[in-house]
């Protein structure tokens, strides 16, 4: 056996030891999201406790296991038992655990799941932490987990993302072992023959990309993972980093040998600090264990990986200003063709593939073309991560095969918006369009979401409910687009600000109904002229929101009245006496005192008092408290 | 190499971007941000073409749209014509005085600007942003000047706002200014260049003591030159002083 081999094997098997201890083992999920509900102050307690009772528990960090909305999530492990995931754990809690470890009695609140068994992607091991009946399969048991296929999140949360060990015994590197024996032409055709497409956003076939590099002229070239996340509510990328940095590392390893390139430039946003120094750990261990450096596990490949923080400009995550950036230049896009694949990075042929994209690698690798194509639709294969939010149930970020519904995302895993029902879907970032509930029956599909007016996009995934004004959306989106355009080409840079004031002026009541034929041959204008995809895909949110939703931006400019009670000089609320059961909800969240009434009998709002903040809205069961035209017209 | 233009097969003789082709071709397609001696750039997108075939089909700016052999583009499609307009409505909104603005609007059938006009900011007016002044100092080799801040509040600018220290007074940015925007003037022996802030010191003929070019531009010629180019004169010295030597 050569000795790389035996050094994978070696790490392999130390990575098991730390995976499953002989003794109980603690992981809290440590990633940004976790940190941000207190994940920290929960370590630290563990840590002090397990001290100070001086129990022998193994406690370490781990990354996002998805579930943003129970975070903080803790998962307790004892040898011969299931592993236990607590969400939502706090002070008490973790009392509650190690008192439940000790007198073996762990408790059932706040209990999201038990896990019987482990599967390990890339190897198609199974992992049996103790025997279980068949229906209790990790996933399965909560409708967030049912549905869900984790392909680029395999590990995410599973391991120590500062552990390579751990890395390696989930089947990592193994990959890359196997890539190195192979001619780089085989692997540009497993990937073209994945069907796999950039997840970055573009959706262009990664295997194609990755040809033109190979093929483009010159000695020199590079590749870049593209981690310059940008779009509001969307953080698969951060979450990959944060919570599984080698598979990026192995995807471009990977990627770098197939095109030909010695070097690999992670260009991520300088706002995810624990990104930063996740991977960067990450690229020290990697060289030290020869998976990254000179000779390559003694294949003779060699190839570096450097970070370059980004400034934070939202089109430095269009591949063009990223290089640009990257090159210390201006963060300007620049017109394609040239292609970056033929002329990229200091003129030299590069491809710049996205964080999501480059982790699919090592699974295409190692299990082949004909497994993931066995997952999707017809023109898109594999999974997507999406990232959940906005006025849903259960947030997070969930990883679905591709042809998977947005209803069945919505309702199915992410449980649905609650009391209020869904309105709007939007996909996409501020490049994307909203999908009206009526229509949420599409797949996710790079050319379905195309054809209803939205895209693929990077992953976000905003969901709205009928609280929300669509005129409103689409003002949010453009005015983050008109600040995040670089300014360089007039349509976008000048496009997006008048849009923005004619949407201003609609939310303003003060729009005539002349100015939507003008925002609509505007945006139309946008889109067809503007130089990159950020001025290209700007007027997506508008131009959506007037297919599907014209009806509102016409009540705001012909009866000055936002029917979904947002803009705040067009509505006013009143409570409906035949709905009201006098429950007294309302009158005791209303911050100005304006709603009145006794126990048990009609309650009346007092118009000027009330300032619209829509709090009682929001707590009343029973649909009484009603949005209306103001009376006196502003 | 053939490609077609609104319809007529015309051939390729070395040109590399559409633009090229249809200028030879005497077809007018308006351009601000556009100029022979520099790189394309492709920012002002009034040169947008339609793609009919040959192509990834659709609206794009000729001016970066390199030939293709069979390439089918039209200039003056309604689609062409109609986001034309509206771009220039867009630079209405901006430099509505500027004589370049006002010519193209007149020339595109635009007699009502659609957009209120927006608060020129920190940005010298009459400026679009088309980007020739950074470029042709750059392209120079000074590179006095360049682009500050993103989006609406992009403006061009010398470093950190302060007076162009590098400026040679050469005038090339005001000379390709499609707008007549970079104003350049002469002061007591000095050369003001306004927008850049830029104070130059004229030097002075050697011979008759008038003003002839800023300093600063005397020395970038000699180091250009590689050695001092001789004695400074003005115009009319040095041709007294050649024609004195021919006698």
């Amino acid at each position: 056996m050569a000795t790389e081999a035996v050094g994978l094997k070696n790490l392999e098997q130390q990575g098991l030891r730390t995976l499953y201890p002989g003794k109980t083992k603690i992981s809290v999920g440590m990633a940004t999201c976790g940190r941000a509900a207190g994940a920290e102050a929960v370590y630290r307690l563990f840590q002090e406790e397990i001290a100070g009772r001086n129990l022998d528990i193994a406690l370490n960090a781990t990354g996002c296991l998805g579930f943003c909305q129970q975070e903080p999530l803790v998962l307790v492990q004892s040898p011969g038992g299931p592993r236990f995931v607590y969400g939502r754990v706090d002070q008490k809690l973790v009392l509650q655990v190690l008192e439940g470890l000790v007198n073996g009695n762990l408790p059932d609140d706040s209990l999201l799941i038990r896990v019987y068994e482990d599967d390990v992607l890339v190897t198609g091991e199974k992992i049996i932490l103790t025997e279980h009946p068949a229906e209790a399969s990790m996933l399965a048991q909560i409708p967030f987990y049912g549905s869900q296929v984790k392909v680029a999140t395999r590990n995410c949360g599973y391991i120590d993302p500062a552990s390579i060990a751990e890395y390696a015994a989930r089947g990592g590197y193994r990959a890359l072992q196997q890539a190195l024996r192979l001619k780089p032409d085989q692997i540009i055709a497993e990937v073209a023959g994945s069907g796999l497409r950039g997840r970055g956003g573009g959706g262009f076939p990664t295997g194609e990309k990755w040809a033109f590099t190979r093929k483009a002229h010159g000695q020199t070239k590079y590749v870049i993972c593209n981690a310059d996340e940008g779009d509001p509510g969307a953080y698969m990328d951060r979450s990959i980093l944060e919570g599984d940095p080698h598979s990026v590392l192995e995807g471009m390893v990977i990627g770098g040998y197939a095109v030909g390139a010695r070097t690999g430039i992670i260009y991520v946003r300088a706002e995810y600090p624990l990104a930063v120094t996740t991977i960067q750990e990450a690229i020290r261990q990697a060289e030290q264990h020869g998976f990254l450096g000179a000779n390559i596990l003694d294949s003779g490949f060699d190839f570096h990986i450097k970070v370059v923080k980004g400034q934070g400009a939202f089109v430095c995550g269009e591949e063009t200003a990223l290089i640009s950036a990257i090159e210390g230049r201006m963060g300007d896009p620049r017109p394609r063709p040239p292609f970056p694949a033929e002329q990229g990075l200091w003129g030299k042929p590069t491809c710049v593939n996205n964080v999501e994209t480059w982790v699919n690698v090592p699974p295409i690798v190692m299990l082949g073309s004909q497994w993931f194509t066995a997952m999707g639709t017809a023109s898109s294969k594999g999974t997507k991560v999406f990232s959940l939010v906005g006025d849903i149930q259960n947030n997070g970020l969930v990883e679905v095969p591709m042809g998977t519904t947005l209803r069945r995302i919505v309702y199915e895993i992410g449980g649905g918006t609650g009391y209020f029902d869904l309105k709007a879907v939007q996909t996409g970032g501020p490049s994307g369009g909203c999908i009206p509930a009526e229509i949420i029956d599409i797949p996710v599909d790079y050319e379905a979401l195309a054809r209803v007016g939205t895209i693929m996009g990077s992953g976000g995934m905003v969901v709205m409910d009928e609280r929300t004004c669509m005129v409103d959306v689409a003002r949010f989106f453009l005015g983050f687009t008109n600040d995040e355009s670089c300014g360089k080409c007039l349509p976008c840079r000048e496009g997006t600000r008048q849009m923005l004031d004619i949407l201003n002026r609609v939310c303003a009541g003060e729009a005539e109904m002349q100015d939507l034929t003008l925002l609509e041959q505007l945006a139309g204008a946008v889109r067809d002229t503007s130089l990159c995809g950020l001025g290209q895909t700007a007027p997506s949110p508008v131009l959506s929101t007037l297919k599907y939703f014209r009806d509102e931006y016409e009540a705001h400019i012909r009866d000055h009245f936002c029917p979904a009670g947002v803009c705040p000089d067009l509505f006013q609320l009143t409570i409906d006496p035949e709905a009201c059961q006098g429950c007294t909800r309302c009158a005791k969240v209303c911050p100005q005192g304006a709603i009145s009434g006794a126990k048990g009998e009609k309650f009346s709002l007092d118009q000027g008092k009330c300032t619209r903040c829509r709090a009682c809205i929001g707590v009343c069961r029973h649909w009484a408290v009603k949005v209306v035209p103001r009376e006196v017209q502003p | 190499m053939y490609m077609t233009i609104n319809g007529t097969s015309v051939p390729i003789r070395g040109e590399t971007t559409v633009l090229e082709v249809a200028k030879r071709e005497g077809i007018w397609i308006p351009t601000l941000c556009h100029h022979p001696g520099l790189a394309p750039y492709g920012a002002c997108r009034l040169c947008t073409v339609e793609v009919t075939a040959g192509g990834k089909p659709g609206l794009t700016a000729s001016c970066t749209l390199p030939v293709m052999d069979g390439l089918v583009v039209l200039t003056d499609s309604p689609r062409v014509l109609e986001v034309r307009k509206m771009l220039v409505q867009l630079l209405l909104a901006g430099a509505p005085e500027a004589p370049a603005v006002r010519e193209l609007a007149g020339r595109l059938g635009v007699n009502k600007a659609l957009f209120p006009l927006v608060a020129a900011g920190d940005q010298f007016p009459g400026c679009i942003l088309c980007g020739l002044c950074v470029r042709v100092c750059e392209n120079i080799g000074v590179g006095a000047i360049g682009f500050a801040f993103r989006g609406s509040s992009r403006k061009v600018t010398p470093p950190f706002g302060k007076p162009a220290a590098a400026c040679a007074g050469c005038q090339a940015c005001a000379n390709v200014c499609p707008t007549g925007a970079v104003k350049f003037r002469r002061s007591e022996g000095r050369l003001l260049g306004e927008p850049w802030q830029a104070d130059l010191m004229m030097a002075n003929c050697a011979s008759c003591g008038q003003p002839t070019v800023p300093e600063p531009l005397v020395e970038y010629a000699n180091r250009k030159a590689g050695s001092p180019v001789g004695e400074h004169l003005c115009p009319s010295c040095r041709r007294h002083k050649a024609a004195e030597g021919m006698v």
